[in-house]
């Protein structure tokens, strides 16, 4: 069955993400981070940041609001129960801290046929208040049988 | 850091509930790494870990073999193959691919059990 790609290059609404402290600290204990510049303001400032940094895998935390929408759109048509994770990337820009507002959009990047399986390609965008790019990243996720 | 170099190994062995820890960390809660039964149900040996949190071990040797400041990690792109499970021990290895303009480019692998559980998985570091 031939994958329907009709969907891209289709963008979403920028979801904006207020990141704290508490947060950094949930999610830096999960992956098992122990650098104390995640946990203590004291030691972020003495290592140069303006608050609590997030770790770089906090991206997931911040973009998920804006790639929920997108994986889940109708008009892309991905088939969950045949859905896996197949590859991701992050290129990292300005750090993330406590207190910074982080706006990301998402857009259909690719949507091809390989072997059978469906290959559904995302990028997202974040950005800080002050424009910065924070974080670039390409989701692809396979879904088995198209 | 020079071409050929390992990086030093991580080990972690996530507990029976990291992925319900990790659930709640990243808004991620599919039943598949959350619900054993369920997971069970569509084939699986049991509740999996995210792929996500295995990817963050490979951004955590990474950073640390950089020196461990977080602005060191530039770029990580991995491939997710297999499924990583709880209560497993997990080792992330790595060798410098090249080193060029004070960039160092690291080739990952995550094993556990004897599988690769991340394959092909490239980072960036500016160790600083």
């Amino acid at each position: 069955m031939p994958v329907d790609d009709s969907a891209k290059g289709k963008t979403f609404p920028a979801h904006e993400y207020e990141v704290g402290r508490e947060k950094i600290r949930e999610f830096a204990h999960a992956v098992s981070e122990d650098n104390p510049v995640y946990f203590d303001r004291q030691a972020a400032k003495d290592a140069g940041f303006r608050d609590v940094p997030a770790p770089p895998m906090f991206a997931v935390v911040y973009s998920a609001g804006a790639m929920r929408p997108a994986i889940l759109d109708p008009e892309v048509g991905i088939n969950f129960m045949a859905m896996v994770h197949g590859g991701q990337e992050f290129v990292w820009g300005e750090p993330v801290c406590s207190g910074d507002t982080i706006s990301t959009t998402a857009v259909v990047k690719d949507i091809s046929e390989r072997g059978g399986m469906g290959f559904y390609v995302f990028e997202s965008v974040s950005t800080n208040s002050d424009g910065q790019e924070v974080v670039r990243a390409t989701w692809t996720n396979i879904v088995r049988g198209g | 850091m020079n071409e050929g170099d390992s990086i030093p190994e991580l080990k972690v062995t996530p507990d029976k509930y990291l992925p319900h820890r990790y659930a709640g960390a990243s808004g991620d809660f599919n039943p598949i790494h959350v619900d054993p039964e369920l997971a069970r149900e569509v084939g699986l040996p049991g509740n999996i870990l995210h792929g996500l949190y295995s990817m963050a071990q490979v951004a955590r040797a990474n950073t640390a073999a950089a020196g461990g400041d977080p602005r060191s990690l530039k770029r990580l792109e991995v491939q997710f193959r297999g499924m990583g499970v709880p209560e497993q021990e997990i080792t992330v290895s790595g060798t410098v691919k090249e080193v060029k303009e004070g960039r160092v480019v690291v080739e990952t692998v995550a094993e556990q059990g004897g599988k690769r559980i991340i394959r092909n998985a490239e980072a960036e570091l500016e160790p600083r």
